[in-house]
């Protein structure tokens, strides 16, 4: 007997629901969440403030391929570390 | 002509996307509902996932017609964002895999892990513990197809034939997986799991910047051009985690 009390079913179901959301978007890779948000930011930037069409759309998939090979980069890292 | 041309490009990016993708998830579901239907029986590995079902079909009927009244822009945005974080998750994933950083995801493995969880429970007079194993395999995995059917589908405004393709991808992996049974690790996981990512990160990239009103060169046919770029990069980086590998064997 631990003495706590169950969780109401409402709180359980809610919990479960942030943390399904929290392991598919951020998970172990909190790097490319990060990396997305701030493409979306400079994207926007160029496209809304300085309507510079042309150079989002070389932005756009450029910081995806950069966040790509940046959170590749992080796992090798991470490897080389001795455990 | 022209739009008919980059309208069915769409679609065939659409096609592959969710078909790729759910069969994967389908995959992964099935280990586990085998693994539960051979240790514990049958009857709770039905019955979990046919409740699992259930719900996620319920999720695809609230949430389908919701999303289809969001504006566009917003939903796009959104879903491409979504889709750029998951898609590039899968293809870091499948990269690390190819080339050796990351052990491959083994269903045979897998499956005796679970075996070995199952039967060393306890039984029941109605087995909860199949159940719920069978049940949480088949929602988790099937809220991520509900997921990709529901951002591909609506932002496309192809939901139906996103359904469909989605449907057909679990009936022919179903009947693949009960017909060789327990040789689900001779399916090609991870280079289905590396042409998933490419056509999400893809798809993301495309929809992020549609949200965004940036105005892509040739509309749709851009999304080949997505493709063929992660392709290329995806290539690249294997390329060079191969060689990183071999000079740190050397080394060692």
């Amino acid at each position: 007997m631990t003495g706590e009390r169950p969780r109401p079913l409402l709180w359980r179901l809610v919990r479960g629901f942030a943390m399904f959301w929290w392991d598919f978007l951020i998970g172990d890779t909190p790097e490319l969440f990060i990396a997305a948000l701030v493409t979306i930011g400079v994207v926007a930037a160029l496209s809304h403030l300085w309507h510079l069409n042309g150079v989002a759309v070389i932005a756009l998939p450029a910081l995806a391929t950069a966040a790509l090979g940046l959170s590749v980069r992080r796992a090798l890292r991470s490897e080389r570390r001795p455990k | 002509m022209i739009g008919a041309v980059t309208g069915s490009t769409g679609v065939v990016v659409l096609v592959g996307a969710v078909f790729l993708a759910c069969a994967v998830e389908m995959v992964e579901a099935l280990t586990i509902v085998l693994a539960v239907g051979h240790t514990r029986g049958w009857r709770s590995a039905f019955e979990g996932t046919a409740v699992a079902l259930v719900v996620l079909a319920a999720l695809v009927a609230v949430f389908g017609p919701a999303m289809v009244r969001v504006p566009l822009s917003v939903l796009r945005l959104v879903v491409g964002g979504v889709l750029l974080i998951f898609g590039m998750q899968w293809l870091r994933k499948a990269i690390l895999r190819s080339s050796g950083f990351k052990a491959m995801h083994d269903e045979d493995a897998i499956y005796r892990a679970k075996v070995a969880e199952l039967e060393s429970a306890g039984a029941t007079q109605r087995d909860r513990i199949a159940f719920v194993m069978a049940f949480k395999g088949v929602f988790l995995e099937g809220l991520e197809v509900v997921i990709t059917v529901l951002t591909l589908g609506t932002s496309a405004h192809r939901l139906g034939l996103a359904s469909t393709v989605a449907a057909i991808a679990v009936v022919l992996v179903g009947i693949v997986g009960v017909v060789v049974a327990k040789q689900l690790s001779n399916v090609p996981e991870n280079a289905m799991k590396m042409g998933v990512g490419v056509l999400l990160v893809s798809y993301g990239t495309f929809w992020t910047g549609e949200g965004l009103r940036v105005r892509w060169p040739g509309n749709d046919v851009m999304l080949v051009g997505f493709v063929v770029l992660y392709v290329a990069v995806t290539w690249t980086l294997v390329a060079y985690l191969k060689h990183e590998r071999r000079t740190r064997e050397v080394a060692a």
